[in-house]
């Protein structure tokens, strides 16, 4: 029995997922790719960008690729953790302006 | 950061059959991987034939002031491996008389060779046109003996191409040794200061990037912008073009792939990233290499893997342009390094 949810071997096999729905798996890999490319942003902008959220969404498979990619765009471990303090501070930012909303409910209840 | 050659280390790698064992072993045996032979002859490209040569790419020396990590050639102070005058004179014979317009003089550092400048001269006077000396840069500020070797490549119109893994500190030091990086820069400064690397100059200054780690290079032409941004922001240092080149799988930068268990997935990128376009123009369809000591080569990996020709036209001295061209070019997998994604050469991208 697998022991881990997670097979870094499962990154490679990503293409697979057309295999059972080929029109969709088509249209997103398309996407994908078009997304990445050189636009009004730089793809080392994109990919810096992509290294944050990887982080945020907490996904491994994307935190491998994209450390990869960073790398391979000359992209420095210094701005590379820079980005990622971006991801933190705004996931640390959307929980805590909830704060607002529980006040608003004590003012209310207890006011 | 490696500070012996592994040849002085007396590592198991320092010798170039193990080095072969391990390309052909292990993924590649068992049918993980295909081999490159393999993967050519799908796309109907096997065998590899040399084309008209074009290019005499003549290793001077093992003998390098820097020890780089990564280095295909495990060069390093402790190499003594040296071109003699007597092997120089053969190769002016052969410059002499053959159709190659390039002489492309590469070591260790070519410029620790004793007889480099006089080797320059002689060239210069047999004929050729384009001559690319490929300098770490840091030579031009290791001796005094040195600093005037600005001049004298451009007295000679020398192309240079120098190897410059990062615009930042920290990457290139961690590459090619603590200093590097500052001595690189004040070299490039010198360089532009007499004219090397300007916009309409036609002394041409060329860089080569190659990664600091178990990952293939971006982008070439993305990579050059960034490049030339940094270095022109912070040092006002101009250059002509980034060679993005792929660190190859062997000697040194094989240790290391091993040591950190990066090899098999390393491999499993080189593969992913197969460019059958690259395979048309990889380097050694028109180059030959030339070791130190005459011996005849398909490339500088194949020269550092003791993979001679595969010809009757082994040394410099039985060299023969026309028994050498069309001969088969001798392969195994670390070719992969040449035809991944937009392939490799000394002279960058080929796809």
């Amino acid at each position: 029995m697998q022991k881990s949810y997670y097979d870094p071997a499962d990154l490679k096999k990503f293409g697979k997922i057309s295999e059972w729905n080929q029109e969709l798996g088509d249209k997103f890999f398309e996407y994908y790719g078009k997304v990445f490319e050189e636009g009004a942003l730089t793809a080392r902008e994109k990919s810096l960008i992509a290294l944050a959220v990887s982080h945020t969404e907490q996904c491994p498979y994307c935190i491998d690729a994209y450390t990869k990619d960073t790398l391979q765009r000359g992209v420095t471990k210094e701005e590379m953790m820079e980005a990622i303090h971006v991801g933190a501070a705004i996931k640390s930012g959307a929980t805590l302006v909830h704060g607002v909303q529980m006040m608003n409910k004590v003012n209310k209840l207890d006011g | 950061m490696a500070l012996k050659s592994l040849h002085k280390r007396e590592s198991d790698l320092a010798n170039s059959k193990r080095q072969l064992e391990i390309l052909s072993n292990g993924i590649f045996q068992n049918g993980e991987l295909p081999t490159f032979k393999n993967k050519i002859a799908e796309t109907n490209q096997f065998p590899l034939k040399a084309k008209k040569l074009e290019i005499l790419q003549i290793n001077v020396g093992y003998m390098c002031n820097q020890v780089c990590d990564h280095c295909h050639v495990d060069a390093g102070p402790d190499r003594k491996e040296i071109m003699t005058k007597t092997t120089m004179t053969q190769c002016l014979e052969v410059i002499k008389n053959t159709g190659a317009h390039t002489l492309d003089l590469t070591g260790g550092a070519p410029e620790m060779n004793p007889n480099f400048r006089w080797f320059v001269e002689e060239a210069a006077k047999a004929g050729i046109k384009d001559f690319i000396v490929r300098s770490n840069l840091t030579i031009i500020r290791a001796n005094k003996k040195y600093y005037d070797l600005p001049e004298f490549f451009k007295k000679h119109n020398i192309h240079v191409v120098s190897s410059m893994p990062h615009w930042t500190r920290g990457k290139t030091d961690k590459q090619r040794g603590d200093g590097v990086f500052d001595k690189s820069i004040k070299a490039l400064q010198d360089l532009n200061a007499i004219g090397y690397g300007m916009p309409e100059s036609g002394l041409k200054l060329d860089l080569v990037y190659n990664p600091s780690g178990a990952f293939l290079p971006g982008d070439q032409m993305a990579m050059e912008k960034d490049f030339k941004k940094a270095l022109k922001e912070d040092f006002n240092i101009q250059f002509h073009n980034l060679f993005a080149i792929t660190n190859l799988p062997i000697s040194r930068f094989l240790d290391y792939l091993i040591a950190s268990e990066n090899y098999e997935d390393y491999m499993y990128s080189l593969v992913e990233a197969y460019n059958p376009a690259a395979v048309k123009n990889v380097m050694c369809t028109n180059t030959l290499s030339i070791s130190w000591d005459g011996h005849l080569y398909d490339c500088d990996f194949n020269q550092m893997l003791n993979l001679p020709v595969n010809s009757k036209a082994k040394h410099i001295s039985k060299f023969n342009e026309e028994l050498l061209e069309g001969r088969e070019i001798v392969i195994s997998q670390h070719c992969y390094g040449c035809t991944a994604g937009a392939g490799s050469s000394c002279q960058g991208s080929v796809a």
